[in-house]
């Protein structure tokens, strides 16, 4: 059952690195939106520090919205996707594969890019680590909690805008412990407490994501 | 044996035959849609009227009988609709989510039916809280809007029941659209407790300002007040619903007999 | 073993496409869904997979009905669908190992190449299946038959569609052998084939319609 997992895993990475214009995009997404704050508010340093944590985490939250159109719908357009509720394996595995390539694909490059643009905004080193970290635990369960609305719209009209309407609402407690992670002050309990609760988010959406993921596909396959 | 009823096909009868649960459970007959729409048709007046007087007898108690607040003065008294509108708001949409589960394991139409016509009396609900929350901010705190934990839940809540309406209405296929409602009110109600202790944290980790108006314990004629609105509030929901209910029903079910019939009848 | 069809009834939007169909195939039998284009043989064999609910009705496999089978049921069956599930940016034996791999037995490359040979595309092994033709695309799809073992129940839609006389010789030796060792098979065509089946049945659609109307 691991193999079925690992080999949807690997197809779904291979079918990315063949792509890769598709897989940069969000990545470029969230650094221009991340250049577009300070232009906003002000090139003030101690604003943009202040600011900073939750200015990276929203940019991350729609960097990794917009990705999800990508999820499902080149796999529903040729077929695949039938095959896969058709599957021996139980979909919700399947799923998590997928998710899985997803997050590689889409979450962590925007995880590693933290820290450098952390710099542009004077982020000390330890607020720039506690960020990192919470971005790791949360871009994740970003791409669990987001999958469920990739497979409700499924061919739907409205598409991208439909999905985010759907999946910001329910992204804003990963938002919140994320960016109260990130924000808060070094060694403050705070910062330890919204970290355990983002990972007790991540946990709850592995194990009811997957499944509630699968539940929506077999209806939009219906 | 094998025998091909393919090119023998009997002809059933229309495919919505009401349902008889077996063993006479009578209630059970009004889960088809032919036997439910009369009687909701007879309900919605009474409904209706016993709103009229709740709310009369509501808004007297509040307007008049409740005596003013010490530090509000005569402001606070938008707090008589505006805490039954949220409460109802809350309600309706974990009845919305409980309807749409129905539908969705039992696979019984009116449910879901019943989830559709739910959710724009609930954002309507959403709507008036924040409206009147808002009226009641300029007075007491002097701003239209304040990020306090209720407010915001209050918010993202309008936000959830419009992309219930959103996902419903984006989706051509009645059935699809039905079922995938269903798992996005189920997906929300879990995360509606999740969101508002989120928003509750968020708020004290940024200390937000101090507005939890029943510090002090109220007086008891402001809480009968509120209790007689928050029931006029559900009876007008309720009549509300059934009315919207009504016409799905009828959208849904214009191909059968009843229908036709029920319309042909209404022209005379 | 036996796949049962019991009243099955499916609507398509606000279109009834078809109710009251009764059926039961057995091992070695084949059933031929005819009907005009939108008469809703695609949706039979969907219902058939259990891809989707049937408005009032059940399909049985030995007797128990495929809601509550699930994955035991998915693992007796392989359906062949109208978009094929071939992506262009894996090789044709990269699709092949893929559809291997969600039929739950996962195959190497050598096994691949050879299903692929079996349907004369072996030489188009490691080309993306974007620079292939339409007919070469189709044999790709098919060879997924030609991987050991097969389940017992095949669904086919279209599978004849834009093969040239040679592959549709193959695809029915291919049929034909999975019919004599006690397989089941449903399909559709606009063609005429002959295959060699115990039994093969007809199931016209539009005729099952018109008896409902009138």
């Amino acid at each position: 059952m691991l193999t079925v997992l690992l080999r949807i895993l690997r197809r779904d990475l291979l079918l990315a690195w063949r792509r890769r214009a598709d897989v940069a995009g969000s990545l470029a997404f969230f650094v221009i939106v991340c250049t577009l704050f300070p232009l906003g508010v002000g090139p003030e340093p101690a604003l943009l520090r202040s600011m900073a944590p939750g200015i990276l985490w929203v940019a991350a939250l729609l960097a990794s919205t917009l990705a999800l159109n990508r999820l499902f719908a080149h796999d529903h357009a040729d077929g695949t996707l039938e095959q896969m509720a058709l599957s021996s394996a139980p979909l919700p595995l399947i799923v998590a594969g997928k998710v899985a390539a997803h997050w590689l694909v889409s979450g962590l490059p925007l995880v590693l890019l933290a820290p450098a643009l952390a710099l542009q905004f004077d982020l000390g080193s330890e607020a720039a680590g506690a960020l990192t970290w919470s971005l790791l635990l949360g871009t994740p369960a970003l791409s669990l909690l987001g999958a469920v609305g990739a497979a409700l719209t499924l061919g739907a009209r409205g598409g991208g805008v439909l999905l985010s309407l759907l999946v910001l609402p329910l992204s804003v407690p990963v938002l919140i412990f994320g960016a109260g992670a990130a924000g808060a002050e070094p060694g403050d309990a705070t910062a330890a407490a919204s970290l355990l609760l983002l990972g007790g988010l991540l946990t709850a959406a592995l194990a009811l994501g997957p499944w509630a993921t699968s539940a929506a596909l077999r209806i939009a396959l219906e | 044996m094998t025998h091909l009823e393919g090119t023998t096909v009997s002809a059933s009868h229309t495919l919505h035959t009401v349902r008889h649960a077996g063993g006479g459970k009578r209630w059970l007959r009004y889960a088809a849609p032919q036997s439910f729409f009369p009687l909701a048709g007879r309900a919605i007046p009474w409904l209706l009227g016993a709103a009229l007087l709740l709310a009369a007898v509501g808004l007297y108690l509040g307007l008049v009988a409740a005596p003013p607040d010490r530090q509000q003065g005569d402001a606070y008294r938008i707090i008589f609709v505006h805490v039954p509108a949220a409460w109802l708001s809350m309600v309706i949409y974990v009845a919305m989510a409980i309807w749409a589960g129905v539908g969705l394991v039992f696979n019984t139409r009116l449910s879901s039916m019943m989830a559709s016509a739910l959710a724009p009396t609930g954002a309507m609900f959403t709507v008036l809280a924040l409206w009147t929350g808002a009226l009641w901010g300029r007075p007491t705190w002097g701003a239209w809007w304040v990020w306090d934990a209720r407010l915001t839940s209050e918010l993202l809540l309008l936000f959830l029941y419009l992309g219930f309406m959103a996902l419903q209405a984006a989706l051509d296929d009645s059935r699809r659209a039905d079922r995938a409602g269903a798992v996005l009110a189920l997906v929300g109600v879990v995360n509606v407790p999740v969101i508002y202790f989120s928003v509750q944290w968020w708020n004290t980790l940024h200390q937000g300002s101090s507005l939890s108006a029943r510090g002090a314990s109220m007086a008891p004629v402001m809480l009968h007040g509120m209790l007689v609105m928050t029931l006029a509030l559900w009876a007008y929901a309720i009549a509300a619903v059934l009315q919207r209910l009504r016409c799905i029903v009828l959208e849904r079910e214009r191909h059968t007999d009843w229908v036709r019939q029920f319309y042909v009848e209404s022209k005379r | 073993m036996s796949l049962q069809v019991h009243q099955l009834a499916c609507a398509r939007g606000e279109r009834h496409l078809f109710s009251d169909i009764s059926f039961e195939l057995q091992r070695g039998e084949a059933l031929w869904l005819k009907g005009s284009n939108g008469s809703g043989k695609t949706s039979l064999l969907r219902l058939l997979c259990g891809l989707g609910v049937p408005l009032s009705g059940e399909v049985r496999w030995n007797g128990q009905p495929i809601r509550q089978l699930r994955e035991d049921y998915h693992r007796e069956l392989l359906y062949c669908g109208h978009a094929g599930a071939i992506k262009d940016d894996l090789t044709a034996w990269e699709n092949v190992a893929t559809a291997s791999t969600l039929a739950g037995a996962p195959c190497s490359l050598e096994q691949a190449v050879n299903a692929l040979a079996s349907f004369g595309v072996a030489a188009e092994a490691e080309l993306p299946a974007r620079a292939l033709s339409q007919g070469q695309r189709r044999r790709v799809v098919l060879a997924r038959l030609a991987l050991e073992p097969l389940p017992p129940l095949l669904l086919l839609d279209e599978p004849f569609v834009a093969l040239d006389a040679g592959a549709a010789r193959t695809l029915c030796g291919t049929l034909d052998r999975h019919l004599s060792q006690g397989g089941m098979l449903v399909y559709t065509t606009h063609q005429p084939q002959l295959l060699k089946a115990r039994r093969l049945e007809q199931l016209d659609l539009d005729r099952a319609r018109e008896a409902l109307a009138c």
